[in-house]
């Protein structure tokens, strides 16, 4: 369940031609709803209501109450705002460290590089989740530590990439040819490198978005991420796992279905890109 | 002994042979020489019908009387195992990697019944008759272990050690070094020739067919155009595709004069013109050449011979 | 609450046994020393007691890791089972056979271990009874009944996986030359696949597999919460719920060097199936 370990939805037929318009579709619904989830959601996420406890399927209530009477949809929507940005955060991060890292390994090689590799090495054989479970006993949990921490576990998986594709460019004759002509390291960097080497940044970080979305709910699952009553996806899934029993299901089957097709949907985007990018989009590991 | 009639094969629609209409007898070799894609690999590859997905035949091959297309899936096995072997090009890509020389020579003996210690014994023989020595040892190695000419007659121990009576051979020289080129076609004729096994040879050299074969026939654009006796080669040759083949050879030309190609592109089977195929290169090309088709007459298919 | 009120475990506690308790677990040396404490003790083979449970760490860990193994095992073991077969199948099956599995695997991959729990929860708790939705169970046929569903959710998306990747170097397999004289030899279908398709296919499947249960060490963590096993992966959760940092680090080191062993087996193994990899010093 980790960025290193997990198998996730990757080369799927579904991100295959016809299908990533209608994904790329979805993704932006899904960050519309999360930016405007106040004005769309049709009740308080946290409003109490214990005498209509969970309630069915109605107009009323879309997808029916949870065990405390609180609407769902209205908590499914606000949850898509934590569930967005952390994956967010964590790509962000990882993908700038990853890269500025990645970048001045290839450019400065010797010791410097060897250095950085093995580093990143040491980082890259400890398991996301094992990583993040570890600093949320350190830190405590809620939502900064996981992120940080999986922002931590993405950082080698990032870099490794990178690193080798910023090696190949770096050797490329242009490269040479610019020190020739007199630039500077700092100025072939920014303005040759950096620009070449984009596209497959950014098609590592929409793949990695999906990995990245997957453990942050995973963590929210175990109850080391976001504290109840705040509503979020994975955290959502696991306060349902009692009501399952009791034969109400609604509010885990809701989240979990809601975080397969985001991850779904975000992942056939990063595939669509990665054929129109090209570049090594091969899994991490 | 194997016969092609008329055979004709298209690959998803594309045509590749237009045409093939060749007999070879039993103990007798034949070369097939031609530019690229002139379609002699695919020829060879219709007699076990190793043909790309998507291709349809026409015409027949026979194989003592019995056309290979009617075979079952246990005929054409025993047919692969027993009577035809092949040579290939490149026998890196051929023997499997990870696996010993001695599982390649014994797996079919020990497929059809031969027991272990038996068959390593005649694949050890099998080895020292291709002049590969310490023959034992060579059975332990992997394919990474022995250079490409030793692989290659490793490749035709294995191919007369069934026992067949045809070799199909698809330009087993090409992938080797120049130096072991000559040695690994003298083991190969020489060890066929003493079983008096049948052999189709493809090359683009005509002096090696011409060396190695009692016949050749020489294609261009998915046709035999002309199939002569080896040892007229230079004298016999009348069409004027192979009178080209043999002007273009280094060996053609005094030294220090320029080598002389055959004019223009090869032609491809797919943009065949409706007549003679050779019409647009050949320097006596005449009207009808462009809109009728040659027939073959046995030894050649060109409109230029028949009227003489 | 600092941590040794926690540790003392009431609200008002008394600081007589608050010093006490800062000076057992030497919470008022700096950091590093705390790290030496610690990082001495494991290396003479004690990791520690823990601050909350009172019991030692190997305790603990004994009494859980036997629950773990064999989840792993049983999720190893569907996932090379069915995973490799799968994969098999759908290279050699033809279209029909090809695209069914594909459907299947796409939707395995798309369900992280959670997303499939909480199915089998649901469908096992409410509408089927043939496997228990909770606990670790008692002796080896009960905890192989109760470890079912656990291994289920956990193995979906590797297994979907691994038979991905299966077809994959099959299909390459297939297309290769050695295959093709293979056949024209006149050997068996059979044989063939067996000999030099499967056998050649081997080694990268192995590496794939291998990574894949290596990292189903770190994964119980979500298969045995959901499912009220009793193991190290929820030991480890529960643990750092509680900021019990003597048993998160004897965890996440073991689970770390686990991880790391297996890779290393991994690549001795491929070693042996690839001697082209031997040779080139890959070991």
């Amino acid at each position: 369940m980790s960025a290193m370990s997990i198998p996730m939805p990757l080369r799927k037929p579904a991100a295959k031609r016809g299908a990533a318009p209608v994904a790329g579709l979805f993704c932006a619904l899904i960050v519309l709803v999360a930016i405007f989830a106040p004005w769309i959601a049709p009740y308080d996420p946290d409003a109490l209501d214990p005498l209509n406890a969970h309630a069915p399927l109605s107009a009323r209530h879309l997808l029916g109450t949870d065990d405390l009477g609180r609407d769902l949809f209205s908590r499914l929507i606000h949850g898509a705002r934590t569930s967005l940005a952390g994956p967010l955060i964590v790509i962000l991060a990882a993908g700038t460290a990853g890269a500025i890292l990645a970048i001045t390994a290839a450019w400065f090689g010797g010791w410097f590089d060897a250095l950085i590799s093995r580093t990143l090495d040491v980082l890259f054989a400890f398991p996301g989740l094992v990583l993040a479970i570890t600093v949320a006993a350190l830190f405590g949990s809620g939502f900064v530590t996981p992120v940080a921490a999986l922002s931590l576990a993405f950082v080698p998986v990032i870099a490794r990439v990178m690193r080798a594709a910023a090696l190949r460019e770096r050797n490329l004759p242009y490269i040479e040819a610019l020190r020739v002509q007199g630039f500077s390291g700092w100025h072939i960097c920014v303005r040759h490198l950096v620009p070449n080497l984009a596209p497959l940044l950014m098609v590592q970080a929409a793949i990695g978005f999906g990995y990245a979305m997957i453990d942050l709910a995973s963590i929210s699952f175990l109850g080391l991420g976001l504290q109840p009553p705040a509503a979020d996806w994975g955290l959502m899934i696991a306060n349902g796992q009692p009501s399952i029993l009791a034969g109400f299901p609604q509010q885990s089957i809701a989240a979990a279905v809601a975080v397969v097709i985001t991850v779904v949907a975000f992942t056939a985007v990063a595939e669509r890109l990665a054929t129109r990018f090209g570049g090594d989009h091969a899994p991490v590991r | 002994m194997l016969q092609f009639d008329d055979l004709r094969l298209r690959v998803g629609g594309t045509p590749i042979l237009r045409g093939v209409t060749l007999e070879v007898a039993a103990g007798e070799a034949v070369g097939l020489v031609g530019e690229s894609g002139s379609g002699k690999s695919m020829t060879v590859k219709s007699v076990v019908r190793l043909l790309p997905p998507g291709s349809r035949t026409e015409g027949a091959v026979r194989f003592d009387g019995v056309d290979v297309s009617s075979l079952d899936a246990a005929g054409l096995r025993r047919m692969r195992s027993r009577d035809v072997a092949m040579v290939f090009q490149d026998p890196r890509a051929v023997v499997n990697p990870v696996r010993t020389i001695g599982d390649f020579l014994t797996e079919v003996l020990r497929d059809q019944g031969v027991g272990r210690t038996e068959a390593t014994r005649r694949a050890a023989r099998a080895l020292s008759e291709v002049g590969i020595g310490d023959a034992v040892r060579r059975l332990h190695q992997r394919p990474y272990e022995l250079s490409g000419g030793l692989l290659q007659r490793v490749v035709i121990a294995a191919a007369l050690l069934t026992g067949p009576r045809l070799i199909l051979a698809d330009e087993p020289t090409t992938a080797l070094d120049v130096t072991t080129q000559e040695e690994v076609v003298a083991i190969l004729n020489e060890q066929r020739a003493a079983r008096q096994v049948a052999l189709m040879f493809i090359t683009h050299d005509l002096e090696l067919a011409a060396a190695v074969c009692d016949r050749i026939a020489v294609m261009y654009a998915g046709e035999i155009v002309e199939v002569l006796p080896a040892a007229a080669l230079h004298a016999g040759a009348r069409h004027p595709y192979t009178r080209a083949l043999l002007n273009s050879r280094p060996g053609a030309v005094a030294p220090g004069e320029r080598l002389r190609t055959v004019p223009g592109v090869p032609q491809s089977a797919l943009t065949a013109p409706p007549g003679c195929v050779f019409a647009d290169r050949c320097p006596h090309a005449e009207a009808r050449c462009r809109e009728v088709r040659p027939v073959f007459d046995g030894s050649a298919a060109c409109h230029l011979l028949e009227a003489r | 609450m600092t941590r040794a009120s926690l540790l003392a475990g009431g609200h008002q506690p008394d600081p007589a046994a608050l010093a006490e308790i800062r000076a057992r677990y030497h919470l008022d040396d700096p950091f590093p020393v705390q790290y030496w404490h610690w990082l001495s003790g494991l290396l003479s083979g004690d990791p520690g007691t823990s601050m909350v449970l009172k019991e030692p760490v190997t305790a603990l860990i004994g009494a859980r890791i036997g629950n773990t193994v064999l989840l792993v095992a049983y999720a190893g073991l569907l996932i090379l089972l069915l995973g490799v077969t799968a994969g098999v199948v759908a290279a050699v099956g033809g279209r029909r056979v090809d695209q069914a599995l594909t459907v299947i695997t796409t939707v395995l991959m798309a369900a992280p271990a959670f997303v499939a729990a909480i199915l089998l929860i649901w469908l096992f708790a409410t509408t089927l009874s043939w496997f228990p939705v909770y606990g670790s169970g008692t002796g080896f046929t009960d905890r192989i009944h109760h470890l079912t569903l656990p291994a289920l959710a956990l193995s979906g998306g590797y297994l979907a996986y691994v038979s991905r990747i299966t077809r994959t170097e099959v299909r390459a397999e297939l297309a290769a030359d050695h295959v093709a004289a293979a056949r024209v030899r006149g050997l068996p279908r059979w044989t063939v696949l067996r000999r030099h398709v499967l056998r050649n296919a081997a080694p990268p499947i192995v590496a794939v597999s291998g990574v894949t249960v290596a990292g189903l060490f770190a994964a119980t963590a979500v298969a045995e919460q959901a499912f009220g096993v009793a193991g190290l992966g929820s030991l480890l959760v529960q643990s750092a719920a509680r900021q019990d940092m003597v048993v998160v680090q004897a965890l996440s080191l073991l689970l770390v060097t686990v991880f790391v062993l297996v890779n290393m087996l991994v690549d001795v193994l491929n070693a042996v199936l690839d001697p082209r990899l031997a040779r080139a010093g890959a070991v």
